[in-house]
């Protein structure tokens, strides 16, 4: 499994098991935003929706629009 | 200090509130009813001579040493088995008691040897001080019949037993009973034929079911029991009051040395996790700190294929820093970090994260705590509000039922163990706690001596979470809900929205039987016992963190908990066993990457600012890697330079051969470890440490219990390992002065909350205090969440069961679960440079008898074990305790290395690996793998260290 890989595969996991939240895209957002360091961040936002569940895509876009937002 | 024996009151201590007043040889003395007038005495320094009464274990009164003379009474009771009354007269030296005494010592002595002189216990045996103490000068008997001159057993490797010596006060057997609850010993023969026996009379203690826990050797009162130490060097001369280093449980151990020789490790009765006891790891296993494979030398080399070279310190500090100034320059400051250890000190600990923090300037710091119990950070600091065990050991004296998930105390937490066996057995009338084991394997203490589980859910590895989410179903759905705990205690809305959940039928046991593999009504029966049965205690281990879903486990452990109102007095909660000795330190020590000392998050200003200012640099805001995240930007050519502090990545981390493709990818690797460890094949630089007999600092144990390690030798490598940190960080141009860890205590006090109250000089005070330890709470806190929880109202979190991407197929038809036994620790780097190697000399892989004929496989046969992830070698057990499908091994030898095996598939909250799944095929071989082939040769070629040629 490359590294990118690996984040599409933790991201989908993160997303199957916050399923169950009242707002599961803003539940897997904040984990990403408070686990994952800046690099693995860049790295799954310039990585597109590849791969990822529609909760984690959303999620990811959520993040990457908040900072890009600044 | 010169020597002094621990002071030994000769019968246990009463608990009871109720007192007691009563005269002792004229002297008036108050003390808790229940207790012995023989304590009594004590307790007022009145010393009544005994032999078979010891403080560890229940009067006997066999010995008829400890006569006295009571008012009113008509003979000579024996004070050990006589309770205080008021307005009691006693006397204990009369001329009538000493006549009697004297023809009671003047008995044994006939049947004992007289060699006192070239005896080991010499000085420090009780049947000579007794009979000094009773004054016996002559022998008048001469007896033809005595049980002298027999053989000795000298088949465990730190004790002897000399049956020539015993006195048949059977205090070694009631210690093994009561004590540690093996039961290993008896009592064979009657007369002069009266031997202690371990077992059979054929069996020695070696082959014996002996766990050489040390308790038989501690309470014996003369030589018979002497370990093999004080033999070869004699008795101690003086003694400090140290922690041990082995696992979580964290005993209080005397190091009784001569000069700065280690003579022995006793156990200490003072010591509040251990309360006197031990196990063979922390009594006996560290020779270790003395073998000749450690390293006193700093090494360095240009490349990993380049022969070790030998420097001083000042050049080792300065290449070190040299180099990490280069990367951070060549690849930027996020290229560098480094692995704190919870084998270490958490005044090390923290000062390795703080080097990352401030002086790496960025917080790439993580532990070996995310290999074991992150998601027990996780976890409970979602539900309860802090990552930590809610109680004391002491609790399980309060506990009617004891739930036990992925966790074998007996091997991995041996003295706590016992403690809770006491529980389970009953005392005094006392009718034992009910015992719930959820575990694939059946571990020890589902069946053991007067002990028996009500209930084993031999579970499926990896469904943790479908289980106890059906134990919720069966609470909810059959009204054992603790409704006015969780109105009053949690949020409702969250328990509405978790018990409507839960009640789904899909969450049946019936419904889940098939992804499970348990009983139905099996599981019913043990989640109304939970629910029903009075104090319900929950105990886990690795076997809930090390899955795919080990976050969601610990927050579903919580939820059990919280809905059956069991948190926030005695004999309940939600206690994870840490595996290592510090795990509890190094989280609390701020070593994640994501937050800073006592749980703050990296990115929360106020906290930040507060270390910013404290340190006097500016920290970085975003979370730093994690270890799993470190190894991947390392193989992606990011991350460059690693600082390992006492912590073996490279044996104990999943996937060996992305590991070592993370390390290979590396420039710059520094291991600081006390040996050439595995990690170190793929070390630039090597920083010899020192070990917890050589340094000063704290450890914090399984129950938050912050305690004092005391440095009784000088360290061999010259340095302690915080100072080993320090010039490091000196050498990076910080300006660091600390001249003892108490100062790190007290900065690390300084900027922790929970830790205000913890200096040095009150834990030289108090013994140890468990955190949080504040204003309100100055004497710290043995039970949390009294009134409330600390995050509030306790939050329910609906854990959906996700079964794991680790699947079993046609290839890899079995699940391999992996784990640890009683006389290794961890990777092995130090208990197998002990002689417990003699008890678990290699890993062995258990099979089920079906498993193993349908593959031709017998006991003690080579076999293959392969995964997915790679394949090693090991031989086979065949064995019942594993269910058909399941395999299991242990991982502390580095030639098996289990890891090979095991996936990088890991929690889904905090990367902590999937150890605990892995499927696999096993076959049968002939030989090692390819891989443990060029791995021995690699380690071969690795660990050369270059030879000085003299100058002609």
């Amino acid at each position: 499994m490359t590294s990118e890989e690996r984040l599409v595969h933790m991201a989908n996991q993160i997303a199957t098991n916050l399923a169950t939240d009242a707002a599961p895209v803003t539940a897997v957002a904040d984990h990403i935003q408070t686990f994952w360091d800046p690099r693995m961040k860049r790295m799954i936002f310039a990585h597109g929706s590849d791969g990822l569940s529609p909760v984690a895509a959303a999620a990811i876009r959520l993040l990457a629009d908040a900072q890009n937002g600044g | 200090m010169t020597y002094q024996p621990q002071k030994n009151f000769g019968t246990p201590e009463s608990r009871s509130d109720e007192a007691v007043s009563l005269t002792i040889d004229g002297r008036e003395v108050t003390v808790p009813a229940g207790t012995s007038v023989m304590r009594a005495a004590a307790e007022q320094g009145t010393s009544i001579p005994k032999l078979c009464a010891t403080d560890s274990v229940k009067s006997y009164g066999s010995c008829r040493l400890c006569l006295v003379e009571i008012d009113g009474r008509r003979g000579t009771p024996a004070s050990c088995a006589t309770p205080v009354e008021p307005g009691m007269v006693v006397r204990t030296q009369t001329p009538q008691l000493a006549k009697l005494r004297k023809g009671v010592m003047e008995l044994y002595i006939s049947d004992h040897p007289l060699d006192c002189l070239t005896c080991a216990a010499n000085g420090d045996c009780e049947l000579q001080d007794q009979a000094g103490a009773v004054g016996l000068r002559d022998v008048r008997y001469d007896v033809q019949a005595t049980h002298l001159g027999q053989d000795k057993d000298h088949s465990n490797p730190y004790f002897d037993f000399d049956p020539s010596k015993c006195i048949a006060c059977s205090r070694c057997i009631r210690a093994c009973d009561e004590v540690q609850g093996t039961l290993a010993l008896t009592m064979e023969g009657r007369g002069w034929d009266s031997k202690i026996s371990a077992g059979f009379a054929s069996d020695n203690f070696m082959g014996s079911e002996c766990v050489s826990c040390g308790a038989c050797v501690q309470a014996c009162p003369t030589a018979t029991l002497v370990e093999k130490k004080v033999v070869e060097v004699g008795t101690p001369e003086r003694s400090v009051v140290t922690t041990c280093a082995y696992c979580g449980v964290g005993c209080t151990f005397r190091a009784e040395m001569r000069g700065e020789q280690l003579v022995r490790m006793v156990p200490c009765k003072d010591g509040k996790a251990n309360r006197g006891h031990s196990c063979v790891k922390g009594r006996f296993a560290w020779g270790y700190a003395q073998h000749q494979e450690r390293i006193l030398k700093p090494m360095i080399r240009k490349s990993i294929s380049d022969p070790w070279r030998e420097v001083e310190w000042d050049e080792a500090f300065a290449y070190t820093a040299s180099e990490l100034k280069r990367i951070s320059e060549k690849y930027g400051r996020n290229a560098l970090g480094g692995i704190t250890s919870s084998r270490c000190t958490n005044e090390e600990t923290f000062l390795v994260q703080k080097l990352v923090r401030a002086g790496f300037g960025n917080n790439n710091v993580d532990t070996c705590a995310r290999v074991c119990h992150s998601p027990t950070g996780y976890g409970l600091k979602t539900t309860f509000g802090t990552s930590a065990g809610t109680q004391d050991f002491d609790s399980v004296e309060d506990s009617d039922v004891i739930l036990i998930i992925g966790a074998n105390p007996t091997d991995g937490h041996p003295v706590f163990a016992s403690r809770m066996k006491r529980r389970l057995r009953g005392q005094d009338g006392r009718p034992g706690a009910k015992l719930i084991v959820i575990d694939p394997r059946r571990t020890d203490i589902v069946r053991s001596p007067h002990i028996e589980a009500q209930h084993h859910l031999p579970l499926r590895p990896g469904t943790n979470v479908a289980v106890l989410t059906a134990m919720a179903h069966v609470i909810v759905t059959e009204g054992l809900a603790n409704e006015a705990f969780v109105r009053e205690r949690c949020d409702w809305d969250e328990y509405s929205h978790w018990a409507e959940f839960v009640s789904q039928a899909r969450n049946s046991p019936e419904n889940l039987q098939p992804v499970t593999l348990i009983d139905a009504e099996e599981l019913r029966a043990a989640a109304r016992l939970y629910a029903t049965g009075g104090n319900g205690a929950i105990y886990y281990g690795l076997g809930v963190t090390e899955h795919s879903q080990g976050s969601s486990t610990v927050m579903a452990i919580a939820n059990l908990a919280m809905a059956t109102g069991n948190i926030g007095r005695r004999g309940v909660g939600v206690n994870p066993l840490r595996g290592q000795n510090n795990v509890q330190g190094a989280c609390d020590m701020g070593s994640f990457p994501h937050e800073l000392a006592g749980y703050r998050h990296i990115s929360d200003n106020k906290a930040r600012s507060l270390f910013e200012n404290d340190w006097g640099v500016t920290l970085d805001p975003e979370p730093g890697l994690r270890i799993p995240n470190m190894l991947d930007a390392a193989v992606d050519g990011v991350f460059k330079a690693l600082y390992c502090q006492g912590e073996d990545i490279l044996q104990s981390d999943p996937n060996t051969a992305h590991v070592s493709a993370g390390l290979a990818a590396m420039e710059c690797v520094i291991v600081h470890d006390l040996f050439l460890n595995e990690t170190a094949n793929y070390a630039h630089i090597f920083l010899p440490g020192s070990t917890f007999l050589e340094k000063n600092g704290t450890f914090t144990n399984a129950e938050r219990r912050i305690q004092p390690v005391r440095k009784v030798m000088t360290p061999m490598n010259g340095l302690e390992d915080w100072e080993v940190t320090q010039k490091l960080a000196q050498a990076m141009g910080l300006n660091w002065n600390y001249s003892h860890p108490s100062e790190i205590m007290d900065e690390i006090a300084r900027l922790t909350p929970t830790f205000a109250g913890v200096s040095f000089v009150r834990l030289d005070e108090a013994g140890s205090l468990q955190w949080p330890v504040t204003a309100d709470a100055p004497d710290g806190s043995p039970i949390m969440h009294i009134d409330g929880f600390v995050r509030g109202k306790g939050k329910f979190v609906v854990t959906d069961y996700v079964p794991t991407d680790e699947k079993t197929g046609p290839r890899f038809p079995l699940l391999l679960t992996t784990g640890r036994i009683l006389s290794q620790y961890n990777v092995g780097a130090q208990t197998r440079r002990t002689e417990n190697v003699a008890w678990h000399p290699e890993d062995l892989l258990e099979i089920h008898p079906v498993d193993a004929e349908d593959r031709g496989v017998k006991s003690g046969d080579w076999v293959k074990l392969a995964s997915r992830a790679g394949e090693t070698t090991l031989r086979a057990t065949v064995t019942d305790r594993v269910a058909p499908g399941v395999v299991y091994t242990t991982f502390h030898h580095a030639v098996t290395q289990a890891n090979v095996v095991t996936t990088d598939f890991s929690d889904w909250a905090t990367n902590c690996p999937e150890y605990k799944v892995t499927a696999v095929q096993i076959s049968a071989s002939n030989g090692p793998t390819e891989w443990q082939e060029e791995y021995e040769a690699l380690s071969t070629r690795s660990r050369r260290v270059e030879t000085g040629i003299a100058a002609e």
